[in-house]
């Protein structure tokens, strides 16, 4: 078991290209880490630095108290499933699984046992005898989980874990990697561009931008309390509203499409009169309204979207250029082109002065279970 | 659509349309195809039947048995030595071209090079001077100064040279479809970069090995020049400079023992393609992809 500790670290290409930008970040022992952002945002590149396939420009990297920095992938205590599994072709279930222990000299039967005990933990007995081309994407998944659980490592890195598979199978295995790794106390980073996936799997979330860690915290903290309006665009399934805002009423309230609203409690003394922020709202955190309301934005429906158990309703402001999206639950479905108010949960609003969040509150309670 | 079964109107349009004119068609089509085969096949059975006739001619016909050309070809002094001389030259040339081109491709598909495909395109053109007519004086005065004339080892590499850009480049195919992921995950595990072309890269890329073996064992057997200016004593010489003494002393080509050597001579070709592509499937799909 290991910690992972990251200290200025930095990477850049040959040819100039800055891939990571000075990232300080501490993975603690047993957790269960993602390092989440869209394409290009150097998640990969952070990950493929801790497991030693890239070597850093700038900064260290400590794994168990230990400075690998400049060590092989070999000899740094971690193993690595790759988004395409890479099991090898030509070998067995059991031979990709033994493989690891081959390279460290583990006699042939002793490693043959080993690794078809891996492989019945994680369901795949009666299949160590095919070659990888003849299992399902699932399979694979839980064959490449073995081959990086059987050398025991102190670190898993898992790139993409989830992406290869197909939609209802990725929720079965999400599940069963949660279960997996739980029980295995095994620290992991996993990257991921699905902030669902983060979000359901992670202790905690790493949101990454050009090189650069955003903000770093609990499913909670992040999808609640976004540190910067990159995040809370990025984070939920449906993305938060950040509306252009202007402080009135001597700080107490903002001016949002035409509407008065309370300036959250949090953000309350931190605020000046006539100043321009963006409020941010997320569509959950609206309450449907069919009268009017005090407090609240009002609009005429332009487009209801099926959600399942809840409509996605979009509201076309008054003032003609915002438009606010609202989460109306699925027992009352307003009909396209009637009018509308959305209330927010005044504690869940949030108050973007450059991008960065304004608040005195300390983070949200982390919900990590013990 | 009232009357199903009668014969649908338009087939009775023009001569070529009924059921006589389909005939003839179909007849023409399979004669254009057995011409055809026959204009390939011929040579084949000449190939199969001229090494048993007592007399053989440039025609193919049923022979009048006799396997008097084997026991003259035994009896000849070169003729049996000349094939374990090709076996040397084909086993030396291929050893060298499947390891040299297998570690080039290897590195030309893994490091990022500036120029490295025109460098690849410019070997590949030159190959085909290297090994071809225009060089073979600097060729031969090269080995001349090395010593290397009258030896296998001389044309072994001339000819080794000559294969290996189109091997390097046939390789480097397979090379590049073999996920980079594969050799990383194997680093993960601790494998050194030797550890990792062992383990790894050479089992996954076998078919591309097979396929270059082959095709060098098959142009060393066929290659004629090369050895003929470079090996000056007759006991060296490999079947294909061997067959071209076959004469009688009138200066005609003796048909018996030229067409008992060449079935001789192709067979070791024919069953090594029978035997490598029943043992690692030839992959060649429209190009050089694995």
């Amino acid at each position: 078991m290991a910690d992972i500790t990251l200290n200025w670290l930095a990477k850049v290409y040959p040819g100039g290209v800055r891939a990571l930008g000075g990232v300080d970040l501490t993975v603690r022992d047993g957790e269960f880490f993602a390092l989440l952002g869209p394409s290009g945002c150097g998640k990969s590149t952070l990950l493929r630095t801790i497991a030693g396939l890239e070597a850093a420009t700038g900064g260290s990297v400590h794994i168990g108290g230990r400075d690998v920095t400049a060590l092989p992938p070999g000899d740094r205590g971690i193993a690595m499933v790759f988004q395409d599994y890479a099991l090898f072709p030509h070998m067995t279930v059991t031979e990709n699984i033994a493989y690891p222990l081959k390279i460290k000299k583990v006699g042939r039967a002793e490693r043959t046992a080993k690794a078809r005990e891996t492989a019945e933990e994680l369901g795949l007995g009666h299949l160590g005898e095919r070659r990888p081309g003849q299992l399902s994407g699932g399979q694979q998944q839980r064959a490449a989980l073995a081959r990086a659980m059987a050398c025991h490592p102190g670190v898993f890195l898992l790139d993409e874990p989830l992406s290869n598979l197909d939609a209802r199978m990725r929720l079965e295995a999400r599940t069963f990697l949660k279960k997996l790794q739980r029980e295995l106390g095994v620290t992991t980073v996993f990257v991921t561009h699905d902030q669902a996936e983060a979000l359901a799997l992670a202790d905690r979330v790493a949101v990454m931008e050009g090189g650069e860690l955003r903000q770093v915290g609990t499913p909670t903290e992040v999808f609640r309390r976004p540190a910067g309006t990159f995040v809370a665009s990025f984070i939920g399934s449906t993305p938060m509203n950040l509306l252009e805002a202007r402080v009135t009423d001597g700080g107490r309230a903002v001016l949002v499409a035409g509407r008065e609203l309370p300036v959250p409690e949090h953000a309350a003394s931190l605020v000046a009169e006539g100043e321009k922020l963006v409020y941010g709202i997320r569509p959950e955190y609206l309450r449907w309204s069919d009268e009017a309301v005090g407090a609240a934005l009002e609009g005429t429906v332009s487009v209801v979207e099926n959600l399942g158990s809840a409509q996605l309703v979009t509201l076309e402001c008054a003032d003609g250029t915002t438009s606010v999206q609202v989460v109306v639950p699925e027992d009352h479905e307003p009909a396209v082109g009637t009018r509308g108010w959305a209330v927010p949960r005044g504690e869940r609003a949030l108050l973007y002065r450059d991008g960065s969040l304004v608040t005195a509150a300390p983070a949200p309670a982390a919900q990590v279970p013990a | 659509m009232s009357a199903p079964t009668a014969p649908r109107p338009a087939d009775d349009h023009g001569p070529g349309r009924g059921p006589v004119g389909q005939l003839l068609r179909g007849v023409g089509a399979y004669l254009l195809v057995a011409l055809a085969l026959g204009f390939f096949a011929l040579p084949m059975l000449w190939l199969a039947a001229a090494p048993f006739d007592r007399h053989p001619g440039v025609t193919a016909s049923l022979p009048e048995f006799t396997l008097d050309s084997f026991r003259r070809l035994w009896h000849n002094p070169n003729a049996v030595d000349s094939l374990a001389s090709s076996l040397v030259l084909a086993v030396g040339s291929a050893v060298l071209v499947v390891g040299l081109s297998a570690l080039a491709a290897y590195a030309l598909s893994r490091v990022r090079l500036r120029g490295r495909d025109g460098l690849l395109y410019a070997l590949l053109l030159l190959s085909s001077i290297v090994t071809g007519t225009a060089a073979m004086v600097p060729i031969f005065l090269l080995a001349a100064e090395l010593n290397l004339v009258d030896s296998y080892l001389g044309v072994i590499l001339v000819l080794t040279g000559g294969l290996l850009p189109a091997a390097i480049f046939i390789l480097k195919d397979f090379m590049d479809t073999t996920p980079r992921s594969y050799e990383e995950s194997a680093r993960v595990f601790g494998a050194s970069p030797l550890r990792v072309m062992k383990d790894v890269v050479v089992p996954v890329v076998r078919p591309g090995l097979a396929t270059v073996g082959v095709w060098t064992v098959a142009q060393v057997w066929g290659n004629f020049l090369i050895p003929f200016l470079l090996l000056r004593s007759p006991d060296k010489s490999p079947a294909a400079v061997v067959m071209y003494t076959f004469y009688t002393e009138g200066g005609q080509p003796d048909l018996a023992l030229i067409s008992t050597f060449s079935l001789l001579y192709s067979l070791p070709v024919v069953l090594m393609f029978l035997f490598v592509s029943r043992r690692y499937g030839f992959r060649f799909h429209g190009g050089i992809k694995a």
